[in-house]
């Protein structure tokens, strides 16, 4: 496939991967980005721009990493008290990365799990960021053509990350708010025998816990029914577990190490972990992804793979300082949460003010949002039509479902802790204007339409201004229609 | 486990880490020397690493505890930096590597900042290239000797295959177009598609650099095939000594049109010794090119507190000018300890003007002249001597008998130790050499002459 074709005729064809849309940039979702970059909302600069509730970053707490960086200047190996092992830290390139690293990642993970699951320092493998834990996880366990199973809605980032250079597919298992989105053992059997019926083999099922873009945590049952599910089938069980330490309120949450630890007839070979510090700590910059893998021969495998994407040796040397420093971690993990919860209460409590409720949820940085009422008609057009009204009038990028290959339109993922507070009230103001203008619009077009209707009828047309008569596609607060949609 | 349940790719050993260069390392992990704990365990000479210029970075540090400590415009920065994620790089970065890849060329040539893509070290550049210009089954054809890694790095996960340019110790290993074709040749009758050429320039296991009638040729070849051209120039700046470096960018600039075939890959873990900072990159006019690498980056980014960090240093122009220059002149003392100590003992090196070792030509200790040979005296130089030195069979070489032996990741004493065990060796005549000290005369004679001949060829070229 040329690229330029005709204009440039002696342009080198370049591979197929790289001329493909696998990245998934070209998708139309990045329009919400594309708005947002042409028009950034700042407060003084910029307050009429767009904000930003499309990434999803934990900008809470970075105030306490920073000063735990300045009382250990010696964790730098920039400064006077660090630079003496400036050299042998520099120098190092082991792909079997600094051991301190590797403890207090397996300490922290540990940590975070509540100590209910050890990890084993030789087990932690690094990786680009999860992007490129999950990209290695794919190469290791899967060939061109074999799929892995996932319930959607899932972050749309897996399908470069999983499948662009691995040619490894991406088949769904469809969840439904009927349930929460719970993953049952019915639609795994229905995915399952899909891809059969397709002559696909089927080689794991990936899995996000807490889950992105849902914001829960998957429960004990549902983790034992796909532990079970893999081991009966003999395929491999890939837990992406990168929000695990933005977990802040009940039900606690419950790692797949730990269902593993009580089942004596899972065949540890086949359950994989992913891991990042970009999303607990809020350091996506410093590229810092895990790879912990219960099965010898991948772990040994994606070491090697991790030559494509070590973490520099200078952010391994800072971060086995601070994930080492236990009382830091306890309590930077402690107030995390709280914040993180403190930030999503405000905002779902805005929401619930003009009617708006969002999937309940206890960890992430977002809120999958229902504007299913919302939708003209339930359909993924009526959705886009919507989010676009959403980015370009309401001036909030936010994330539709439809782009988290969700089965139900009218859902949207809202990120809530990438800003600051004042940010926050301003998204939580624009929304609320936007529900009331939608509510004008609806009430004053069904009162035309019933002007129209009753036009040979003497009725006075102050009756029909009421703002209280609403239609079913609206919500208020006190419309009975807003318990049923939840 | 059934291994079927995992990938072909986990499951193959493509990535060649099963190769004698691999264990040799393993071998020297069990009994690493140390001059004081372990004054008889194996030293490290397969290590290309530049350990010899960390002072200079080090008071640089010291002198600017700014950058180092985050603390321009105080908190915001680290924030900032914490944040930052986006694989186009930090600006301040890309600039101040584009610079100073100008500096280290001479500033015969000018970088834009935009046509760079950063990578997790040149190892990812160098994947990111095939994936993004070979499909799998396709292939690249490299001049042999070359660095063993490239098995892994150009071949695993991405299905391309390499084929060898032949090159001999007839000719100083010169790329000649008779051997491009050929390469080329062996490739069709392989039913392989040839998507490009890779060379390393300077050149690993070589220490060489390409004079500008290879690099001409090479432009030539690769315009007349329609194929791409990647230049792995990641030892630029290690150039000690005449003839200099001459970049592909500087080869190609005032010819029309190939630009766009033309794809260079840096790195900062040999010119500035900082393997462990994971810095690389690959620098294209192609713009498909730039853009789908710049995607694939996601994979292996550069992690953005060392971006920051290595933005200041590479701005500072007199650090980096007084830089290059030590660098320069250490590595040649250091090239020179280790060439001489060599010839002492009777062995001879290819004339080296770059890189961080020699190519070493132990033919004459050969018990036979084949690789069963080669790798039996590897095997008693790793075990009975106990130097991790590699052999030119791992690089792929064509001859037997040949070695790449690292100087610049080790003290002077260790070195110069290093040098005393190995004339021991030669000197007891253990070795497989069929001549007793009756011949050695003649022998030093023979070497002599070679080395004069392969240097006479070199000192045409301008620096």
């Amino acid at each position: 496939m040329r690229i330029y074709g005709e204009e440039h005729p002696n342009q080198q064809i370049l591979s197929r991967i790289a001329t493909n849309d696998g990245h998934g940039e070209n998708s139309s979702y990045f329009d919400g980005w594309k708005a947002y970059e042409k028009d950034p909302f700042h407060l003084t600069d910029n307050p009429t721009g767009v904000i930003q509730m499309g990434l999803a970053e934990n900008q809470l707490s970075l105030d306490l990493i920073r000063d735990w960086m300045k009382k250990n200047p010696q964790a730098s190996i920039c400064t006077e008290e660090g630079v003496s092992e400036f050299k042998a830290i520099a120098n190092f390139q082991d792909y079997h990365g600094l051991p301190a690293f590797r403890k207090a990642i397996a300490q922290f993970m540990e940590k975070v799990r509540g100590g209910r699951a050890r990890f084993d320092p030789d087990r932690i493998v690094m990786s680009g960021g999860a992007t490129g834990a999950q990209e290695t996880i794919a190469f290791c366990l899967a060939d061109p053509g074999e799929a892995f199973l996932i319930p959607t809605p899932y972050y749309p980032g897996f399908d470069r990350d999983f499948r662009w250079r691995t040619g490894v597919q991406l088949l769904p298992i469809h969840c439904h708010s009927s349930n929460k989105f719970k993953i049952t053992q019915a639609a795994l059997e229905t995915a399952y025998r899909k891809a059969r019926n397709s002559h696909i083999r089927v080689k794991g099922i990936l899995v996000t816990n807490p889950s992105n873009p849902l914001g829960t945590t998957m429960d004990r049952e549902t983790l034992r029914t796909l532990v079970s599910f893999v081991n009966e089938k003999r395929m491999h069980l890939v837990c992406d577990e990168i929000f695990s330490g933005t977990v802040f309120d009940k039900p606690s949450y419950v790692s797949v190490s730990e269902v593993i630890e009580d089942d004596p007839y899972c065949d540890r070979d086949l359950i994989h972990i992913a891991y990042s510090l970009s999303k607990d700590l809020g350091v996506p910059g410093f590229r810092v992804g895990v790879i912990y893998s219960y099965n010898d021969a991948v772990v040994s495998c994606a070491r090697k793979m991790s030559s494509f994407g070590l973490v520099s040796s200078q952010t391994q040397h800072l971060l086995a300082s601070m994930l080492g420093d236990e009382e830091f971690t306890t309590s930077f993990l402690a107030t995390s949460r709280t914040r993180l919860c403190g930030r999503r209460r405000v905002f779902t409590d805005g929401l619930k003010r003009v009617g708006i409720h969002c999937l309940d949820g206890n960890a992430g940085l977002f809120c999958w949002m229902d504007l299913r009422p919302l939708l003209k008609e339930a359909t993924v057009e009526a959705e886009l039509r919507l989010w676009r009204v959403i980015i370009n009038d309401v001036k909030l990028n936010i994330s539709p479902g439809s782009s988290f290959h969700c089965s139900e339109p009218g859902w949207f993922r809202v990120c809530f802790a990438n800003m600051d507070d004042t940010a926050m009230k301003i998204a939580l103001r624009r929304i609320e204007s936007f529900v009331y203008r939608e509510n004008d619009a609806a009430v004053q077009a069904k009162n035309k339409r019933r002007w129209d209707e009753a036009l040979r009828l003497s009725l006075p047309r102050r009756r029909f201004e009421d703002p209280t008569i609403m239609t079913p596609h609206l919500m208020s607060p006190h419309s009975p229609l807003v318990q049923a949609a939840t | 486990m059934n291994q079927m349940l995992l990938s072909r790719k986990a499951a193959c050993n493509i990535h060649g880490q099963d190769s004698s260069y691999f264990l040799g390392w393993q071998e020297y992990e069990k009994n690493p020397y140390d001059p004081i704990t372990n004054p008889t365990g194996i030293i490290q000479m397969g290590l290309a690493e530049n350990q010899l210029c960390f002072d200079l970075i080090e008071s640089w540090l010291e002198n600017h505890p700014d950058p180092a400590a985050f603390k321009k415009d105080g908190a915001l920065l680290f924030r900032e930096l914490a944040l930052f994620q986006d694989y186009h790089g930090l600006p301040a970065f890309k600039r101040a590597l584009a610079k100073y890849m100008g500096e280290v060329r001479g500033n015969k040539v000018a970088f834009d900042p935009n046509r760079l893509v950063l990578t997790a070290g040149a190892t990812s550049a160098n994947e990111t290239l095939m994936f993004c210009l070979a499909e799998p089954g396709e292939a690249f054809l490299l001049p042999t000797p070359y660095y063993p890694g490239f098995d892994r790095d150009l071949k695993w996960r991405t299905g391309a295959e390499i084929v060898p340019i032949h090159c001999s110790s007839s000719n100083g290993f010169r790329i000649t177009k008779p051997a491009l074709e050929a390469a080329y040749q062996d490739a069709q009758k392989r039913s392989l598609r040839v998507k490009g050429v890779l060379v390393t320039n300077p050149s690993n296991p070589l220490g060489t650099t390409l004079t500008r009638h290879e690099l001409d040729i090479l432009v030539d070849f690769v315009v007349s095939k329609d194929i791409h051209l990647i230049s792995d120039e990641i030892y630029s700046g290690t150039n000690f000594d005449s003839p200099g470096f001459i970049s592909i960018a500087e080869a190609t600039k005032d010819r029309n049109n190939v630009s766009h075939r033309i794809h260079i890959v840096c790195s900062l873990s040999k010119d500035l010794g900082l393997p462990g900072f994971r810095v690389g990159a690959i620098y294209s006019e192609n713009e498909a090119v730039v853009s789908a690498a710049t995607k694939m980056s996601s994979f292996g980014m550069v992690s953005s507190q060392t971006q920051y960090l290595l933005a200041a240093l590479l701005s500072d122009k007199e650090f980096t000018d007084k830089y290059l220059l030590e660098n320069q002149k250490r590595l040649k003392e250091r090239h020179d300890m280790l060439v001489e100590g060599l010839r002492r003992i009777g062995i001879g090196c290819l004339k080296g003007s770059a890189a961080l070792f020699c190519w070493v030509d132990m033919r004459h200790l050969l018990k036979s002249n084949t690789f069963k040979g080669e790798m039996e005296l590897w095997k008693k130089i790793v075990y009975q001597v106990g130097l991790n030195i590699s052999p030119g069979s791992s690089c792929h070489c064509d001859e037997p008998g040949w070695f790449r032996v690292c100087f610049a990741n080790m003290s002077e004493d260790t070195l110069t130790l290093a040098m005393q065990r190995l004339k021991s060796f030669v000197d007891s005549g253990d070795c497989g050499s069929n001549h007793d000290s009756g011949h050695q005369r003649p022998r030093k004679t023979f070497l002599t002459k070679w080395v004069l001949r392969l240097s006479s060829t070199d000192r045409k070229s301008e620096r």
